[in-house]
Parts: structure tokens; C-alpha cells; sequence
């Protein structure tokens, strides 16, 4: 059989199990598509979303860079004492998750810690500057950390995608067929024992009708010999009887002769 | 098994030229950890492609970094490690700096998206 199957014992049980399979994977083939769909229309969404949030990231950080201008043009070059102060990060992010049809996509939220680390920069002169600086890239980083979310999802989903889709075609291409061509063999063999069976009965038919008529034929041949026979020792057996009946007569009348004496 | 990690993930890591590195900490992303690692990196001149390419390995082999920041046209120099960076974590995202204006069709991720919708 040149089409790819299980390799089972067509038996009866093993149809009914193939036939469960087959079932089971046309269930579990039409939910994975179904998952895939969802996902897809949420990973549309997102898509759009980037686009969105890189325009618009674009424009926040051009503010930043703008207030920060600002700041050197007022306060002077701050970079250094900016890097030298910074120890722990005061801004961070926590990942929450959340659920799509299945899966876990991290969410990043900014945690803001209000523990300010620059309270003393600019302190001489530009101090004000400063503050509205940071709250500006505070905002411009908060719009990053939404974006990157977005870009996490993105990848996730990208991949998660193109997963269930293979999923979806190997039991399409693969294992559908697969289970098909093991029922059908199933069947096709459970059929020619059907058929083997039926030859066998109809053979063993024949040959007891073929027997029951060699023996009739026997029966016959014997039966019409010893009418035959039977003509010959007609005469014979009929004297024997006659002789024993007189025999018996005679032994009658020898036990009266018994009885006499 | 993801879940711990992405709890442990609160930083977030940048490269970029002084003016954005500066703006950054200045929102109080900057950290230094016990080993005296900082999460930021300032490229100038000075700063070797082979200085960048260690720090972005070093940051996405970090596993307390949630978000690698990195200025487009630093993001340019190593583009070949980072188009064929695709984990989830740490993110990576290109940002824009203030020479360079922002370019979406250089973003590795906005190619991607290109990619898979054909347009």
C-alpha cells in the first residue's frame, strides 16, 4: 500500500479506536484553528498598535530631547553628574500577564519609586528646569515601556502563531490522512475476510453436499446390491426360520416331555 | 516556569548617545548592581562596535533586564546581531536620538511586521 498508515492489526476493535482518533483529531483540528484565528485578530490589533506607539514615540522623545535642551541651555551640561549619582533605579517595571486564548503574554507596567536620586543636581541654578526634565522623560519612558509591551506581545504571538499553525497543517496534511487510510485499510481488509469467509462456507457447502451425495450414492449402490443379495438368500432364510420354528415346536414338546417326566 | 522569570525582569537597560542616556537616568532607570554593572551604556565616539555588540550580549544575557533601549543609529552598527536577536526577553526597541530622526523602516521589528503582512 503505497499511502502512509498505522501500522495495526485490522481487527474490529482497532476500527472502532482508529475511528475514535479520527474524531479526536478533526475536534482538536477545528479548536486549533479556532485558536489561531483569535490569535491572529489579536495580534492584528497589536500590530496596529506599534505603528501607532513608534509614531508617537517618535514625537515624545523629540520633547524629551527638547526639554533637556532646555536644561543644558539653562543649567549646563548635567550628563556627568546625572551618571555619576545614579546607584538604583528608582523607575523600574513589573511584568503582569496576561491571558489570550491560552497565552501568556507579559504586560509591563512602570513602577515608579518616589524616592528621587537628583533632588541635589542643579541645585545651584536650574533646579526647576531640571525637575520638568525628568518629569518629561518620565512620561517619554513610560510611553517605551508601553511600546516594549507591545513589542513583547508582538513576538510572542508571532511565534505562537506560526506554532499552532503548524499544528493546524500537520493535522490536516498528516494525521487526518493518516487515520483515513488506516480505516479504509481496516476495512478493506476486514472485507476480504468477509469474503474469504463467505468462500469458505460456500466451499465447505459444496463439499458436504458433494459428501452427502457420494454417500447417498454409496447408500443406494449397497442398498440396491443387497436387494439383490437379499433375492439370493430369500429361499435360504426362509427355510432357517421355518426349521427354527420347528426346532422351538420340538423343544416345546420336549419340555412337555420334561414336565411328563 | 515563565512567570518567575518575568517577575525577576524589573530593569531597564539602554545604549545610546550622552543626551539620551542622560534624559533616561534622569527618569531614574539608571542601576548599578552589586558587581558594579551599570544597566546603561553611553556611545560616543570613543565607543568601539565591538564595546557595543559586548554590552547588548551582556544585557540580553542579564536576567533582570525587562527592556533593552538603544538609539537607532547605535541600534544601525550592530544591526546584524540584532536582527537575529528574537527572544522575548529582554525586549529590544529601537528608540529614536536627537540628531537622528527616527526611521520605521529600519526598525528590525517594523520589518518584521512588513514581512508578515507583504506591503
Amino acid at each position: 500500500m503505497a499511502a502512509v498508515r498505522d501500522n495495526v492489526f485490522p481487527t474490529r476493535m482497532n476500527l472502532t479506536t482508529t475511528k475514535t482518533r479520527l474524531k479526536g483529531a478533526q475536534t482538536g483540528h477545528s479548536l486549533l484553528k479556532r485558536k489561531s484565528e483569535a490569535l491572529t485578530t489579536r495580534f492584528r490589533a497589536i500590530v496596529r498598535k506599534i505603528e501607532d506607539a513608534k509614531l508617537k514615540m517618535g514625537k515624545v522623545m523629540q520633547n524629551a530631547s527638547f526639554s533637556l535642551a532646555e536644561v543644558a541651555y539653562i543649567t549646563g551640561d548635567i550628563s556627568y553628574q546625572v551618571r555619576e549619582s545614579a546607584k538604583h533605579a528608582t523607575f523600574k517595571v513589573s511584568a503582569k500577564q496576561e491571558n489570550v486564548s491560552g497565552v501568556l503574554i507579559p504586560a509591563f507596567e512602570p513602577s515608579l519609586q518616589t524616592a528621587s536620586q537628583f533632588e541635589l543636581t542643579g541645585l545651584g541654578r536650574g533646579g526647576q528646569q531640571i525637575q520638568k526634565a525628568r518629569a518629561v522623560y518620565i512620561k517619554a519612558v513610560e510611553t517605551l515601556v508601553e511600546l516594549a509591551s507591545l513589542q513583547t506581545a508582538f513576538v510572542i504571538l508571532d511565534e505562537v502563531i506560526k506554532l499552532t499553525n503548524r499544528r493546524v497543517n500537520a493535522i490536516e496534511y498528516v494525521i487526518i490522512p493518516r487515520i483515513e487510510n488506516t480505516i479504509s485499510y481496516i476495512n478493506s481488509e476486514l472485507d476480504e475476510q468477509d469474503r474469504e469467509e463467505f468462500y469458505r462456507l460456500k466451499k465447505i457447502q459444496g463439499k458436504k453436499k458433494d459428501r452427502a451425495a457420494a454417500a447417498q450414492k454409496l447408500l443406494d449402490e449397497s442398498a440396491k446390491q443387497s436387494i439383490n443379495d437379499g433375492n439370493l438368500h430369500a429361499g435360504i432364510g426362509a427355510g432357517d426360520e421355518s426349521s427354527q420354528t420347528e426346532v422351538r415346536d420340538i423343544l416345546a414338546e420336549q419340555a412337555d416331555d420334561d414336565i411328563i417326566f | 516556569m515563565a512567570s518567575a522569570t518575568h517577575k525577576d525582569r524589573t530593569l531597564i537597560a539602554a545604549i545610546g548617545d550622552e543626551d539620551t542616556i542622560t534624559g533616561l537616568l534622569l527618569a531614574g532607570i539608571g542601576d548599578i548592581d552589586i558587581h558594579q554593572r551599570p544597566n546603561f551604556l553611553v556611545v560616543d565616539s570613543k565607543t568601539t562596535q565591538e564595546q557595543i555588540e559586548e554590552r547588548f550580549t551582556e544585557y540580553t544575557a542579564r536576567k533582570d533586564i525587562a527592556i533593552i533601549l538603544i538609539n537607532q543609529h547605535v541600534a544601525e552598527d550592530i544591526r546584524g546581531i540584532l536582527d537575529e536577536y528574537s527572544a522575548a526577553f529582554p525586549t529590544v526597541l529601537e528608540i529614536p536620538s536627537k540628531d537622528h530622526p527616527y526611521d520605521p523602516s529600519k526598525d528590525s521589528v517594523l520589518k518584521r511586521v512588513k514581512l508578515l503582512f507583504g506591503d
